[in-house]
């Protein structure tokens, strides 16, 4: 029985790679109004006010831009590292299109101010209900694909990406437990504190699973690719990945400091924050040693400086949330703008970051071309990016402890020494230094944008890839 | 026996687990050759790699 070869499939990893593009821009265009709504508040017009359009944002730059750069990038790693074709077209273009539809619904409901009002969990049931159906097709997909494999290891990209399509299905599934009452309308299943733990377990996971080790697969595929050496040590990524899935589910109760959690549990809350320093600095110090030997190759790869710098990020903000979670920083620095701050280091610098140099590996192989169009466009993109990044946290840094130290100042009487709005008015300066370090992130996604259409158009769609036994097993 | 220690048991037991799998990646020597097998996997199907990017055995442009 003669058997045509199989090939990789490429499409669905290429409309998710080219909407992961298009969902940025939308998703920082978004962020960028609401940082102009802070400094110019006559921009909050109608139902576009920053109330409204702050959830459009944080899960259209999350979900549908962070969400298509990984399924995209899972997709292409677990079909090349197993050797095999995808599980099921099917299933796949059906997560592809379900994903779709939640992003325009989002899209659509958040502006008109259907919300569960959990933050990064806002969608209406029936949203939601729809988010739980893709997200076991990707899960089928995905461990279908491993389950399939040619070779015998499953390769610790694809323990990353598993751990994370697993964790979000639980998380997701538990937080958004609610009681319908009309189509548009629901309530959380859970009440009081037992509601804002349940909640925060889901938020903090959400940073430790999608925004952490999701992108840690992407990492632990592309670094090394990029850099053309294998990952600096094998056995400390798998210590790597334990640590994280041991540690990341107790430390969601630091977002509620000082609240009607019980103490212990806050404490709790806070130690296993601590603890959380360990892997990710192995994680870190794993992806940037990779380099080690080749360091030349940052000079002139802007695809690799991308990649190095996001984990530079990764570090910083994984140093600084450890340190935000001891309950006497956060008194200082909770309800502040230090935590926009660092969300977007962690955000901006490590996962947008990432996802950039990932999916300028990925595009020209995509589509047949041996690099982008324009490799000098790809450093103006990231030097655009760093000096964004920078201009937005440091900005952020002083306006939050500015703020952290206005509140708690007291006069001898023991009256405040502040007002609010003194605390308002004294943060516009820094307000507007954040909006012009978003203005320049987003036009590097431009920039992207551009260089990407240039690169597709002529390029011929790779559906063709033959998938190929392990090199190992012809010599 | 109560819930509590239970959750003691449990949280112990987590600890272990860990402690274990860090010998196990470490302590346990023959496990190397297949790490350093794993490690390899994204560099096995180079042919791939030329193809997609339109290149020739010697890493050369293709004439199309």
């Amino acid at each position: 029985m003669s058997e045509t070869p199989s090939t990789y499939n490429y499409k669905v990893v290429r409309q998710f790679a080219v909407m992961a593009v298009v969902w940025g821009i939308v998703g920082m265009l978004v962020g960028v109004i609401i940082a102009a709504q802070l400094v110019w508040p006559e921009l909050n017009m109608g139902f576009l006010h920053f109330g409204r359009l702050r959830p459009l944002h944080t899960n259209a730059v999350i979900f549908a831009f962070g969400g298509s750069a990984l399924f995209s990038t899972s997709y292409y790693v677990v079909q090349r590292t197993c050797h095999t074709r995808i599980f099921s077209d099917g299933l796949a273009a059906f997560t592809f299109w379900g994903w779709q539809a939640v992003i325009v619904l989002a899209a659509i409901t958040l502006p008109l101010g259907m919300t569960q009002g959990k933050e990064y969990a806002e969608l209406e049931w029936p949203i939601d209900i729809l988010i739980a159906v893709v997200w076991v097709a990707y899960a089928v997909v995905f461990f279908g694909t491993i389950a399939k494999r040619k070779v015998t290891h499953i390769y610790v990209a694809n323990w990353f990406y598993g751990g994370f399509i697993l964790a979000v299905a639980l998380l997701h599934i538990v937080n958004s437990a609610a009681i319908p009452v009309s189509l548009t309308k629901s309530y959380s299943a859970y009440a009081g504190v037992q509601d804002a733990m349940v909640q925060w377990w889901y938020g903090h996971n959400a940073v430790g699973f999608f925004l952490t080790a999701g992108f840690l697969g992407m990492m632990y595929y592309f670094v090394p690719k990029q850099a053309g050496r294998p990952v600096y040590s094998y056995r400390l990524s798998v210590v790597h990945f334990w640590a994280l899935i041991f540690t990341y589910m107790w430390a969601g109760p630091h977002h509620l400091h000082y609240t009607a959690l019980p103490d212990w549990t806050q404490s709790v809350g806070m130690v296993f924050s601590l603890i959380l320093l360990a892997p990710s600095w192995g994680g870190m110090i794993n992806g940037v040693m990779t380099l080690s030997g080749a360091w030349h190759k940052l000079r002139d790869d802007p695809i690799l400086k991308f990649l190095i710098t996001s984990l530079s990020f990764y570090g910083m903000s994984t140093f600084e949330g450890p340190m935000m979670a001891i309950k006497t920083v956060n008194a200082l620095s909770h309800y502040t703008d230090w935590t926009i701050g660092h969300v977007h280091s962690g955000a901006l610098g490590w996962v947008a970051m990432i996802s950039i140099g990932s999916i300028y590996y990925l595009i020209p192989r995509l589509y047949g071309k041996a690099e982008m169009f324009s490799v000098k466009l790809i450093t103006v993109h990231f030097w655009v990016a760093t000096i964004g990044v920078v201009l937005y946290i440091a900005s952020m840094w002083i306006a939050g402890v500015m703020q952290g130290l206005m509140w708690r100042a007291t006069n001898a009487d023991g009256t405040l020494t502040y007002s609010f709005v003194e605390s308002v008015k004294a943060s516009y300066p820094f307000w507007a230094i954040r909006f012009v370090g978003g203005v320049l992130f987003l036009s590097g996604m431009l920039i992207m944008a551009y260089n990407m259409v240039k690169t597709i158009v002529g390029g011929r769609t790779v559906d063709d890839a033959l998938v190929l036994l392990p090199a190992a097993h012809h010599a | 026996m109560d819930i509590n220690d239970i959750r003691a048991i449990v949280t112990v037991v987590s600890l272990l687990t860990f402690l274990g799998v860090v010998w196990w990646a470490y302590g346990v020597k023959s496990n190397k050759k297949r790490f350093d097998e794993a490690a390899m996997l994204p560099f096995t199907d180079e042919e791939a790699d030329r193809f997609e990017l339109g290149l020739d055995r010697n890493g050369q442009r293709k004439a199309s």
